[in-house]
């Protein structure tokens, strides 16, 4: 039986996700962080004043807030080595070959180019600090519908922007959500009109080249009512002795009826911090689903909210984490009930492999008045071996009574029958183990596109190769 | 002379410092179905469980040739890759696999072919029907909310899509309604031929009014006290393990 070249995920990693370019970006400020380096990134995007005050009142809410002592381990961080702004190109091309050549080998690597044309409608490629890239369906945009880097939209509609920016997710927010107001470059802006459904998603696609960069993408939907929208992320990084920083803010905004779904692969090197904050307003009977895929970084801290303002507002969480050597995934949901009637679902699985450490971290909180609220929450962990570990922090705040509210959490291993069952079968230990993974994955990943399922599984399956058992 | 397809030979094991079997000896050709029968505690389930490889079983004496091979070193994947096969009597869950992902695999992995999406879904469903299942089957979890009879179809199904040389099969019967029975039966007997070894291992009689085996063995204390034909088992059946058990200890 012919055995999987493949022996560790890291050297997976390398080849396929790991290379990187050495050419030199068109311009890359001082390392460090200062009044002086905002301002100069804000005036090299040419921006309104209003935007490049916000800038420096958030840059005085970082520096002014603690780090959190919970959580990951963020002590390695080091804010004054990290390059705030890295700008490959002067340009933004609507057409690859407009792309400059080496940026374009990388996202071709990557399979971005031919994604496009196969199964998305539209395709934005963020490339360290800038979006090089951006392209959308030409019928989506005769419906209204807006596709564009954050940038280009604070100033083709500055109306729009400032309606919203900042709204869901405050500059005060949290120590990175600060640090990303003040530094926020790229990211994607998308605007659904009213009653227009986008069936195939919209993708974007993050890519850190630079060492030591912090990249700081803002994110800014809008869902108007009766639209739907499904929007999936993905990121890869190279491997860098010196660790680099993602601390995105995403905003998604969701009228009545509307319907958004939004789904990441993370897959940083696993020399990325990553600290996102991502939330959503939902009102009257609207859909949110945050389907969130973590299999990179070395430290993630990332729990997804939706506060579900009105009657009738649904909001759902699929999450998965694998913790592999050397990671920490501390990962979960927020769902806050505000308004009566409203429901919310959370499922969480995660994985942890060769010392890894995954936690499920979550809050549900009913606030007074959210009567009839109905909220589950289920975690599921899987832990490969005794050197790994698993923690589940379920925070509740119901402040109503007249709610339901449950909570369920198992932790597992692999059982000695589950293997030898299929063992008996031909599969190898790894086979078999790798199977019982995708299985318990099973919840998740039948929830996104097949193309990215069938990537996810892949994922996990160089996870896995190597050292089971 | 050409080599048994399958042989036991004095085959001693242990579970946690305590003997099951002392001592085991038994030869299958190709085209035979051997009925095992014994008491419960008469070791059959470490015997099935041994023979594939199942680690918690200590192995302290003995050999088992597959076609002349000593498959005892062998982790249990290379001994399914060889042509053995054992039907679980307590099939096991794995959720969130689906029978037909879980079946594609399996035949890859075992038989290290690979067929065309369509040629397998034809093959698949041509077993399923020769075991009268419904389709519908191939998309559940294997095992995950299976009903006794269900499990026991699934294994069989999985005898029938790895078509192995030498099959053992621990209590296909166990727990099942008269008509989960004869459908299980009914499809063993439309698997065995004349290239298929089979060891059928069975606490009941009842099972054998459907399949008709060569040979029927009796285990009794870890060791075969007694080997014969139907006859064996109709006195069985008549007389109880009460008279095996009378006659080990005389």
């Amino acid at each position: 039986m012919a055995k999987k070249a493949v022996e560790a995920p890291q050297a997976d990693y390398a080849q396929k996700y790991g290379f990187r370019d050495s050419e030199k970006p068109l311009f890359r400020g001082r390392p460090g962080l200062s009044p002086e380096v905002v301002k100069e990134i804000s005036w090299m995007k040419e921006e309104p004043a209003w935007m490049r005050d916000l800038r420096l009142r958030a840059l005085e809410v970082f520096r002014k807030k603690p780090m959190p002592t919970w959580g990951g381990d963020l002590s390695g961080i080091n804010f004054d080595e990290i390059y705030y702004y890295v700008k490959p190109t002067d340009r933004q091309a609507r057409n690859w070959d407009n792309v400059p050549q080496y940026i374009k080998r990388t996202f071709d690597k990557l399979g971005i180019p031919q994604a496009e044309r196969e199964f998305l409608a539209g395709v934005g490629a963020q490339y360290d600090s800038e979006v090089v890239y951006h392209n959308l369906r030409e019928e989506l945009a005769k419906q209204g519908v807006l596709f564009l880097d954050t940038d280009s939209a604070l100033r083709e509609h500055p109306e729009l922007f400032q309606e919203y920016f900042g709204t869901v997710v405050p500059l005060a927010d949290n120590k990175f959500a600060a640090l990303n107001s003040a530094v926020w470059s790229g990211g994607s802006f998308i605007y659904i009109p009213e009653g227009v459904r986008v069936d195939v998603p919209l993708q974007a696609y993050f890519r850190i080249n630079a060492e030591k960069l912090g990249q700081f993408e803002r994110t800014l939907i809008i869902a108007e009512r009766g639209s739907y929208l499904h929007y999936v992320e993905g990121c890869t990084a190279p491997i860098y002795s010196a660790d680099s920083l993602h601390a995105a803010v995403v905003e998604v905004i969701i009228k009545p009826g509307a319907r958004v779904r939004y789904t990441t692969i993370q897959n940083w090197s696993t020399n990325v911090y990553n600290l996102v904050t991502k939330r959503a307003v939902a009102y009257q009977d609207s859909i949110v689903e945050w389907v969130d895929g973590n299999l990179g970084s070395k430290v993630n801290m990332k729990y997804p909210a939706v506060f579900l303002m009105e009657p009738g507002a649904h909001g759902e969480m699929l999450s998965l984490a694998f913790a592999g050597k050397g990671q920490h995934q501390d990962a979960g949901a927020k769902m806050v009930h505000v308004a009566p009637h409203t429901s919310s679902v959370v499922v969480s699985k995660s994985i942890s492999k060769d010392g890894g450490r995954s936690s499920y971290r979550g809050l549900v909180k009913a606030y007074p008045g959210s009567v009839g609220a109905k909220a589950s929450v289920r975690c599921d962990a899987l832990v490969l071996d005794d050197d790994s570990r698993s923690d589940t922090y379920p925070y509740m705040e119901i402040e109503e009574e007249q709610v339901s509210i449950s909570h369920e959490a198992t932790v597992s291993k692999i059982a000695a029958e589950q293997l030898f069952y299929l063992m008996s079968r031909g599969l190898s230990e790894t086979e078999a183990a790798t199977l019982i993974v995708s299985g318990f994955i099973e919840p998740v990943v039948k929830e996104l596109p097949m193309e990215y399922a069938v990537e996810l599984n892949r994922l996990i399956q160089f996870q896995m190769e190597g050292a089971v058992g | 002379m050409p080599k048994s397809l399958f042989v036991i030979e004095d085959l001693h094991v242990s579970v946690e410092g305590k003997e099951i079997l002392k001592g085991v000896n038994l030869t299958v050709e190709r085209g035979e179905v051997h009925a095992l029968m014994g008491p419960n505690g008469s070791g059959k389930s470490t015997l099935a469980h041994t023979l594939l490889g199942d680690p918690r079983f200590q192995l302290t004496q003995g050999r088992v040739l597959l076609k002349g091979e000593d498959v005892l070193s062998l982790p249990p994947d290379e001994r399914a890759r060889r042509g053995m096969f054992l039907a679980f009597q307590y099939p096991v869950e794995i959720p969130g696999v689906k029978v037909r992902h879980f079946l594609r695999m399996a035949v890859k992995a075992s038989k290290g072919e690979e067929p065309s999406v369509t040629e397998f879904r034809k093959r698949l469903f041509e077993k399923m029907a020769l075991l009268e299942m419904n389709r519908s089957f191939s998309e559940r979890y294997v095992n995950e909310g299976f009903s006794g009879g269900e499990k026991k179809r699934n294994e069989i199904l999985q005898l029938a899509m790895l078509e192995p040389e030498m099959a053992v099969l621990d209590e296909a019967d166990s727990g099942l309604d008269i008509d989960a029975l004869r459908a299980v039966a009914n499809g063993i007997n439309k698997l065995t031929g004349p290239t298929m070894g089979m060891l059928l291992i069975t606490h009941y009689q009842r099972i054998l009014n459907y399949i008709d085996p060569h040979f029927v063995h009796v285990l009794f204390d870890g060791r075969i006290v007694r080997s014969g034909g139907m006859e064996l088992a109709q006195e069985l059946e008549a007389k109880g393990y009460e008279w095996i058990a009378g006659e080990a200890v005389a």
